[in-house]
């Protein structure tokens, strides 16, 4: 057993893993979006930046080590995850009012608890396209924070590969990987984990909308660091 | 209308005239705006009230999917969302194939529109209007107001405020909020009621009616007080546009639609709300952000009608509720068999409905059926949806067309203050000629076209919904463009004179 001191406090974990692995195991939240603990890391969203013996670190592509200091709530590593998170919604179109995924999506819960309510950044409003092409699940990628998730679980669970990220930098965007660039003309199948991992509210099985009542989402209930990641294809 | 009126809608000068531009943050943030100009002996030459419009939602709803529509489109309004949540939502069943609720799905939905109903008005007749009707036209701004009646007229004031918060406990215990909440779902709700919660929605029950007993007979006596004035006041005859139930009762969640014209006849009756526009069409004025809706059979220029709680009231041929129905008897015995047109009408006939409210909400909660088990009905769907419901301000027209994916492909929304636009105009126009007194604006005349304006409940007034500090400019400009004096009424109640 190795020993990790994560804001003060002895945390044990088995080697090898990951800070945001030991913290999971031992119960300590720390916000993240692009991880999952059945998935391998990807690093992309940098939600789960710690200060590692004094070095700013995904937490997730982090080898946890003997007696590292890790600083997960220091208010400068919090502001840093807030001007992140706001990037996040600005970089996009998330209009949560008008939503699906409100209440049960995972940057919308983030957000709320790090406090961070209004943006404070400038919107660009990008064009994004939704592609309704599939007769049992559509996407928005006006919400989509490229995460990968979807990516990961359609090769890692599903045996296909459906999506993948193109483009770089501020042009990255998901892509669906069949002749036509359409969802419907994909092997994407309702059953697939990638048609219901999606943890804000870019991919959305149809025939589900607000059919859970306000008050009882995932998020209403508890936050993020209670109730944990966003279920997988609620909404 | 009449030619007396039709005549200000556009000076026979206006190029010799400074337009007045307005400004888009005000446009958005729901401010009115009313302009006249004069010509050399001081006569009113033209009148045009300038309103909120949200045709924008239009626009940004196409592509989206159609099961957004309803949590989407409520935001166009913070004091009546519940109005567009449900409006959408019928559209949406349509859509879904579906034109039979289960019982649960329907009463609950029902609950939560006369909840709704209820706390509109009582919003509007206590917080907006009271201090117009109980102190007077022309009493001191700083006291014309919600805190005014609250210093003098605390039970007044009290029982607004409580009736208020009932009707929002009555919507935030079905739709989670109290404002921008969500239930409606296609082809039904996402939740039904429990016995319990029936039961403390049910506990001021007693204490509701009596204060909605008090409220009608408040609006009734300030009615009666002065009859001659009540009858006269920014008055305008037009035809009268509701739904009506099968059986002609009073109607606010479904129905057909029933038109009445000056007389009192029928212009059409029972027409399935699919089929509104054979009957209604919407005309475009250049001077306007608003459109101008008409009865078709009636044409442009006499097809002006009025909604809202003075048509309903003259519309229907009955109320299902006992003490509603008796005041509706005392109403209509005014003009029978004509429709009461006195603008002043519209707070006595909004009290009217707030009663027939409370009580089908007392009678509602007595039903098992709200705490039943069966919330959707699916069928096969469709390419459209109309879904029209009786807003407080009026009927309320949602019509969707969606592509075989399911993506909007056309909006169409008459809102209840787009019907009424013609007769808003009419009465601020009928006020001028009345009322302005030579060149010499004060801040009495300004009021009395507030007053003309906000007996219909506009929505600009709910936008703002700023405590009886509507904000609004009155602008006077002389036949050779030039403003000689505006004034103006900002959010925080101050009035800015500038000559
Ligand atoms: S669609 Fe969803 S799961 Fe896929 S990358 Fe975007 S946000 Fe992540």
């Amino acid at each position: 057993m190795s020993v990790l001191i994560v804001d003060g406090r002895e945390i044990e974990f088995e080697p090898p893993a990951t800070i945001i692995e030991a913290c999971n195991k031992a119960g300590v939240y720390l916000p993240h979006l692009c991880w999952r603990p059945d998935f391998s890391p990807h690093g992309s969203c940098r939600v789960c930046t710690v200060r590692a013996n004094g070095r700013e670190v995904a937490a997730c592509i982090t080898a946890a080590e003997d007696g590292m200091r890790v600083e997960n709530t220091a208010d400068d590593i919090v502001e840093k995850r807030k001007t992140l998170l706001s990037m996040l919604f600005v970089e996009g179109n998330h209009v949560c009012p008008a939503c699906e995924k409100s209440g049960n999506c995972q940057l919308q819960a983030v957000a709320y608890y790090h406090g961070v309510t209004a943006p404070t950044l400038t919107y660009f409003y990008p064009p994004r396209p939704l592609d309704a092409s599939h007769p049992d699940v559509v996407i928005d990628l006006n919400r989509c924070i490229l995460c990968e998730l979807c990516v990961r679980a359609s090769r890692q669970s599903d045996g296909k590969n459906v999506f993948s990220i193109g483009g770089r930098g501020i042009d990255a965007h998901l892509v669906v990987n069949s002749e036509t660039g359409r969802l419907g003309d994909s092997e994407l199948d309702i059953d697939d984990r990638a048609a219901h991992i999606c943890p804000v509210g870019a991919i959305l099985p149809r025939r589900g909308a607000f059919q859970t009542p306000i008050g009882r989402r995932k998020y209403d209930i508890d936050p993020i660091d209670v109730a944990g990641d966003a279920s997988e294809g609620e909404t | 209308m009449t030619e007396e009126l039709d005549a200000l809608e556009t000076a026979a000068n206006p190029d010799t005239l400074k337009r007045v531009v307005i400004e888009p943050v005000t446009r958005v943030e729901g401010h009115g705006k009313v302009t006249l100009l004069l010509d050399d002996e001081d006569r009113v030459r033209q009148a045009r009230l300038h309103i909120v419009e949200f045709r924008g939602f239009e626009k940004f709803v196409q592509g989206r999917p159609y099961w957004e529509l309803p949590v989407m489109v409520q935001r166009l309004c913070g004091i009546c969302p519940v109005s567009h949540h449900l409006a959408a939502s019928k559209a949406i069943d349509r859509i879904n194939g579906v034109t039979d609720l289960p019982p649960t799905a329907d009463k609950i939905r029902r609950l939560l529109h006369f909840g709704q109903v209820l706390q509109s008005h009582a919003l509007h007749f206590f917080h907006l209007s009271s201090p117009d009707l109980v102190f007077g036209y022309d009493d001191a701004v700083s006291h014309r107001n919600i805190f005014g009646i609250l210093d003098d007229h605390p039970d007044i004031a009290r029982r607004g405020i409580m009736l208020r918060q009932f009707g929002q406990q009555v919507i935030e215990a079905i739709a989670g909020k109290r404002i921008h909440g969500n239930v409606a779902v296609p082809g039904g709700v996402n939740k039904a009621l429990t016995a319990a919660e029936r039961a403390a929605l049910g506990e001021p029950m007693k204490e509701v009616l009596e204060h909605a007993k008090e409220a009608l007979e408040l609006a009734r006596r300030l009615f009666l007080a002065d009859v001659d004035h009540s009858s006269r006041f920014a008055r305008v005859d037009t035809a009268m546009l509701s739904l009506v139930r099968n059986d002609g009762a009073l109607e606010l969640y479904d129905g057909g639609l029933r038109a009445r014209s000056i007389d009192g006849g029928a212009i059409f009756d029972h027409v399935p709300v699919e089929a509104y526009g054979e009957h209604i069409r919407e005309q475009v004025k250049p001077w306007s952000y608003m459109k101008f809706p008409y009865i078709t059979d009636l044409g442009r220029d006499a097809g002006a009608y009025r909604v809202g709680p003075l048509a309903r009231v003259n519309n229907c041929d009955f109320i299902d509720t006992p003490l509603a129905e008796a005041a509706r008897v005392e109403f209509r015995a005014f003009a029978e068999p004509a429709p009461v047109q006195s603008t002043l009408a519209f707070h006595w006939a909004r009290m009217i409905e707030l009663l027939h409210c409370a009580e089908a909400i007392e009678r509602l909660l007595a039903d098992d059926d709200l705490s039943g088990g069966e919330l959707r009905s699916d069928g096969e769907m469709t390419h459209e949806g109309v879904g029209v419901i009786e807003a407080p301000r009026g009927t309320l027209f949602h019509h969707f067309l969606v592509d075989d994916q399911g993506l909007v492909r056309r909006a169409n929304l008459i809102v209840s203050t787009t019907s009424n636009n013609r007769a808003m105009n009419d009465s601020i126009r009928r006020v001028a000629l009345d009322e302005l007194d030579g060149r010499t604006l004060t801040e009495g005349l300004l009021n009395r076209i507030e007053v003309a304006i906000r007996a219909y409940d506009p929505c600009l007034s709910c936008a703002t919904h700023a405590l009886g500090k509507m904000p609004l400019a009155l602008e006077l400009v002389d036949h050779d463009g030039d403003t000689i004096a505006t004034l103006r009424r900002d959010v925080d109640g101050g009035v800015r004179r500038s000559v």
